[in-house]
């Protein structure tokens, strides 16, 4: 049994963000003191308003050696870009 | 000057400074990285308040002086500090344990003063209570884990407890420069708030698996008035040997 507090990997979306973006780790016995410690860690400049942690062991990644066969293939494939069509005047912003 | 006023202001100014002096020392000195960034921030928000206070209080005192003189050419029996906030370090428990009873003290004390007919206090009280919710639920979270934690964190924070309970009756002192801010602020005087106090305390005790020293117990007091431990004296000559040395300097 490890006398290390677990690791949370920290998500924090700002005021104008839309998102949660990933800004770093920390350590935490649990779920409440992880927020705690974000809130301490990693809003004290006012970076964001919201914050998500996850227990690092909880994240699945995928594997640096698969990153051929997972993603070259979508590299020329400009048929799947929806760029082909007219936009009319009216929704050209959307 | 508005004698009462000028205590009563000097008074919630000392309780933070100190406190926040104290909280310094331990920078760079945590438990953990996280616990170290969390007390340093609990500790710069409290010299935030301590300085809003004191500013007031220098304005009261109105002898052309600021938050910066009171702070650091009083002397020790010049400062109303409560003595818990001087009670030393120790080990993390004791720090922790001083921390929660200030802080829940703090947050009702701050609730009240919001709503004071003295709008400066109202303003303060309004600005400092978003930063004191925070540390109360902090330091109760942590409080509750170290309690029902293991037998060695228990143990310690059951003696902290113990060890500071005493301190703990000043808090809730009505004498009259208390009275006169409440019947002046409209708000009720510190003794209103020992029942809020001790079912917070109490709540949280629980949760800890602490167990809750009789609230009948003998209490010290003094700090109020001047009258201080032996720790203040160090407190003090640390944190006021710059200015003491060199007058007036600024950088």
């Amino acid at each position: 049994m490890s006398k290390e507090w677990p690791l949370w990997e920290i998500f924090i979306r700002s005021q104008h963000g839309l998102a949660h973006k990933h800004v770093g780790s920390l350590h935490a016995p649990d779920a409440e003191m992880a927020i705690n410690n974000a809130r301490d860690v990693y809003t004290r400049r006012n970076e964001g308003v919201s914050i998500w942690a996850v227990r690092a062991s909880d994240i699945v990644a995928s594997s640096p050696g698969d990153k051929t066969a997972l993603f070259e293939p979508s590299n020329n494939k400009v048929y799947r870009h929806p760029t082909f069509f007219p936009m009319p005047e009216e929704v050209k912003n959307l | 000057m508005n004698e009462q006023k000028y205590a009563f202001l000097t008074r919630m100014g000392d309780h933070a400074l100190i406190l926040s002096q104290q909280l310094c020392k331990l920078c760079g000195k945590g438990p953990a990285l996280e616990e170290d960034m969390a007390l340093a921030n609990v500790a710069l928000d409290l010299i935030g308040q301590a300085r809003l206070w004191l500013q007031y209080a220098a304005e009261v005192q109105g002898a052309g002086g600021d938050e910066d003189q009171l702070a650091f050419l009083r002397d020790a029996h010049q400062f109303h500090n409560f003595l818990l906030v001087e009670q030393p370090n120790g080990n993390y428990a004791d720090t922790l344990m001083r921390q929660f009873f200030f802080d829940t003290w703090h947050y009702f004390r701050l609730q009240a003063l919001s709503q004071s007919a003295d709008p400066r206090i109202a303003e303060i009280a309004l600005k400092s209570i978003k930063e004191v919710t925070y540390h109360v639920r902090r330091t109760g979270d942590l409080i509750v884990r170290l309690g029902d934690g293991t037998e060695e964190s228990h143990a310690r924070v059951q003696s902290a407890a113990n060890e500071l309970w005493m301190y703990t009756g000043e808090m809730f002192e009505a004498d009259d420069v208390e009275l006169a801010e409440a019947a002046a602020g409209g708000i009720e005087p510190a003794s209103g708030l020992r029942q809020p106090w001790l079912e917070h305390v109490s709540q949280v005790f629980a949760e800890a698996t602490l167990a809750l020293p009789s609230p009948d117990a003998w209490m010290q007091k003094g700090g109020l008035h001047g009258r201080h431990t032996e720790q203040l004296g160090y407190i003090l000559a640390e944190m006021q040997y710059l200015q003491r040395a060199y007058p007036a300097s600024q950088w």
